[in-house]
């Protein structure tokens, strides 16, 4: 008889039932698409933040003093160390090494530009443009075109194999020539492929692939820095402790978080005779506003959710107010609070149960939508979610409909039956 | 509004009939609207409470989606300097540069000096020694990481004569070693001499700096200190500008303008950076508005429509006594525009207020109240309520009186 009652409410009352439904639905909606993009939010945005540059430096640990100003390297090539070339590929090899979006080798090499007669001491930076390491199973393309994706070249970036190379806007034009298409540097005729422009040091240096410059330096594999951007958690109490004071599990802890110093300390491990460190100006900075952005969005997602809680609940009280005739007519038949309650908690459990698996296909396609269309990346919600997002829609219908539903079993069957309320 | 009709009621039949005679209406009107707000007070306070929750949240969202981008700006001033302006060609600046810098920015932003050298330490190795203005590099470079800055300016250099322990050394400055440099220089901590054209000065590191870039391998000196020794103006001035891309622009443009000797140029990974980060947040942010935003308008239709179809007896009732289809449908506009403007204006300032603790949480810093954003909700507010309220009457005015007072 009770399952009848349910069913039969069902077959009969489509429209209310429909309607009851599509508040469930649009509710769970929201909810899911709002969870996903706060779960993912901190992902996306740090990215994003990816595109102020390298967030962590690897320097040869016996190295010398840097004596740089503006861009003008005056330190002698003979001196200080230099990394490995062979070594970078580790860096792909770190416990977070899926943390590493990409990475950037370079190399300072003071050289002799001849052009147009004229001769002037340079700075030639040696890197990767967009080289393909082969790691394992898969190619993992990395250089400065992902690290500083600010630079931007007129005319064509150098293959990383080529004997092309770029030259910094401002050195064109003292160059004197718009297109320059050929110089001479330390006797070797380079082909020039575009004009780089970077706002920084390098719009007054030449850079060349980083095979070019270990040969004009005449030091094969040498690299003098490394420039790694990751993903990084931000900076709390915990990551600014000293490793070397912890304890075995705690240690463990705080090494497998994506803290910039763990991360760093993993690169120092991993190239040898290296030291890593972060870039303060970048990794601080950053885990300050990508804290702000998670905590804004995950203070909206509340919102979200209470919205669709309230829309749930006012959804279900009027369907259920508009059934007092009904309750009335099944309380003078002689049904309990008991049973009469047990029927409509039946029901708003079967509406939730499908309004909310609809709601959580729909809403995860949202997600999709809006990673699409402003992150130009998917943002997925694992399925995992699904049970915990029914339990939320049952929860709140029920919740919304409790209400109702006292007032409906208090109803004096008498006045229901008359509609006078 | 409901004050002049209940009196007439207690009244004496004479000031009952003056007023008929006035406007009965018009009173009968404003009656019936407050009459059906106090006598059915359960429905009528649940459609304004839905009412207010989505004003309330359309408020706040729109509040912050103006505010964020203020916000967030400020966070990324925390990165520095935007914009730099350097001697063209390597040249110094002029001397009264800062001053220019400072009165182009008129309090919208801060700037630095910096001049340069290469000195030599007593062993010869070559070192760049940097002079700068400390209290300024302070508020500009928040991620430097020292542990000690010296004292600023040291004009009278009455504060050196603690430091004056060694006879033969009359004066001995203050410096802020990068902590390469002071492992390259003075590993112990000790004060130590360098050199530039024939000029020695004597230091003492009081406190070191760590950046992870060039600053680690760098000694700064105060800037006066630095020109009496090296006689070098400085030759770059780092500006962090406040304010949206088109008034950095402006900022730079202006700083060309105002210092002909020098090169005002972005620093784009900066300005791109933020841009993108803004955008895409106050996009998402768009996005989530937007879906709350339509969430809490589905409630309030819902429940607002649950409540005029309740009513449809008062409806059929009226009907049958003989009021035209342009009254009943005035009659139930008003009612929604009252409601509609009532919740709108309680729920902007619940919103405001969800707006500003959200500020207080998140950026520790208020959320500026937008008064702009009153309009909009109230409007917002209105076209919802007066589309539920409007919605079930054109249904209802198809059927029959008699047919709805029968309860069928």
């Amino acid at each position: 008889m009770f399952v009848r009652l349910v069913y039969e409410s069902f077959r009969r009352q489509k429209r209310r039932k429909v309607l009851a439904g599509a508040a469930i639905t649009l509710g769970v909606t929201v909810a899911t698409a709002m969870i996903a993009v706060a779960t993912d939010i901190g992902d996306k945005i740090n990215r994003e933040l990816r595109t102020i540059g390298a967030n962590l430096v690897v320097t040869p640990q016996e190295d010398s003093l840097d004596v740089e100003i503006g861009g003008v390297n005056l330190k002698p090539p003979s001196d200080g160390a230099y990394l490995n070339e062979a070594d970078l590929p580790k860096i792909k090899d770190i416990f977070w090494r899926n943390n590493i979006t990409s990475f950037a080798p370079t190399l300072p090499v003071p050289v002799r530009l001849e052009h147009a007669g004229k001769q002037q001491d340079v700075t030639l930076l040696g890197t990767y443009f967009a080289k393909r390491l082969p790691l394992g199973g898969e190619d993992f393309t990395t250089g400065v075109r992902s690290t500083y994706a600010w630079w931007k070249v007129s005319g064509a970036w150098p293959d990383d194999n080529s004997r092309n190379v770029l030259v910094g806007e401002k050195l064109a034009r003292r160059l004197g020539e718009t297109a320059v298409e050929e110089i001479t540097v330390s006797g070797r005729r380079l082909r020039v492929s575009g004009i780089l422009s970077t706002g920084g040091a390098e719009d007054d240096q030449i850079v060349a692939p980083l095979a070019l410059a270990q040969e004009i330096l005449g030091k094969p594999g040498a690299v003098r820095r490394v420039y790694v951007s990751a993903l990084t958690k931000p900076e709390d109490a915990f990551g600014r402790r000293d490793p070397k004071s912890m304890s075995g599990p705690i240690y463990d802890r705080w090494y497998c978080t994506p803290y910039p110093q763990a991360i760093a300390l993993q690169l120092t491990e991993a190239i040898p005779h290296s030291h890593a460190e972060q870039i303060r100006q970048v990794a601080q900075n950053e885990g300050a506003v990508l804290t702000r952005i998670e905590g804004l969005i995950f203070l909206i997602t509340l919102a979200a959710l209470f919205a669709s809680a309230l829309a749930v609940s006012a959804a279900m009280a009027t369907a259920i107010f508009e059934r007092r005739a009904e309750v009335g007519l099944m309380k003078a038949l002689g049904a309990g609070k008991l049973a009469v309650a047990a029927v409509f908690f039946a029901e708003a459990t079967l509406l939730a149960l499908i309004g909310g698996a609809v709601g959580f296909g729909a809403g995860a396609l949202l997600a999709r939508q809006i990673g699409q269309s402003i992150f130009n990346s998917q943002i997925s919600i694992p399925p995992v979610l699904l049970p915990v997002i029914l339990a939320i829609a049952v929860i709140v219908t029920f919740a919304g409909s409790a209400a109702a539903i006292r007032r409906a079993v208090t109803l004096d069957p008498v006045f229901a039956l008359r509609g006078e309320l | 509004m409901s004050a002049p009709g209940l009196q007439n009621m207690s009244h004496a039949a004479r000031d009952l009939a003056a007023s008929r005679a006035h406007g009965p209406h018009t009173s009968m009107f404003l009656r019936m609207l407050v009459r059906a707000a106090v006598l059915r007070r359960g429905r009528a306070a649940s459609a304004l409470f839905a009412m207010v929750v989505a004003a309330a949240v359309a408020t706040a969202m729109l509040n912050l989606y103006v505010d964020v981008q203020a916000k967030l700006r400020r966070e990324f001033r925390n990165y520095g300097a935007n914009i730099i302006v350097v001697g063209r060609d390597g040249a110094s600046l002029p001397a009264n540069a800062v001053a220019q810098v400072d009165s182009v920015l008129a309090g919208r932003g801060i700037a630095a000096p910096f001049a340069m050298i290469v000195a030599r330490t007593s062993d010869g190795q070559a070192i760049v020694v940097a002079g700068t203005d400390f209290d300024r590099v302070r508020q500009l470079d928040h991620w430097w990481q020292v542990s000690g800055w010296p004292a600023g300016d040291s004009k009278d250099n009455s504060h050196f004569s603690q430091n004056q322990g060694e006879v033969g050394h009359p004066e001995s400055y203050a410096a802020l070693v990068g902590v390469r440099a002071l492992a390259a220089v003075t590993p112990k901590n000790q004060p130590f001499d360098l050199s530039f054209q024939g000029r020695t000065i004597h230091l003492t590191p009081a406190g070191t700096v760590q950046t992870g870039a060039a600053e680690d391998s760098r000694i700064y000196l105060s800037l006066a200190d630095f020109v009496a020794w090296a006689g070098v103006e400085p030759s770059t001035i780092e500006v962090a500008a406040n304010g949206s891309p088109e008034e950095v622009t402006a900022i730079m443009n202006q700083l060309a303008q105002a210092i002909p000797a020098a090169d005002a140029r972005p620093v784009r990974q900066i300005m791109e950076g933020e841009a993108r980060v803004l955008g895409k947040t106050r996009a998402t942010l768009l996005a989530a508005a937007a879906l709350i935003i339509l969430t809490a308008a589905l409630c309030v239709l819902s429940t607002l429509m649950g409540w005029v179809f309740d009513r449809r007896r008062d409806f059929a009732i009226m009907k049958a006594l003989g009021a035209s289809g342009r009254l009943l449908n005035g009659f139930f506009a008003a009612e929604a525009a009252a409601l509609g403007a009532t919740g709108a204006v309680i729920g902007f300032v619940v919103g405001i207020g969800i707006a500003a603790w959200i500020g207080r949480v998140n950026f520790h810093a208020a959320v500026v109240p937008r008064f702009s954003v009153l309009p909009l909700v109230l409007a917002g507010s209105m076209a919802v309520t007066l589309v539920s309220a409007i919605l079930p009457i054109s249904l209802l005015r198809r059927v029959q009186p008699a047919v709805i007072l029968r309860g069928e």
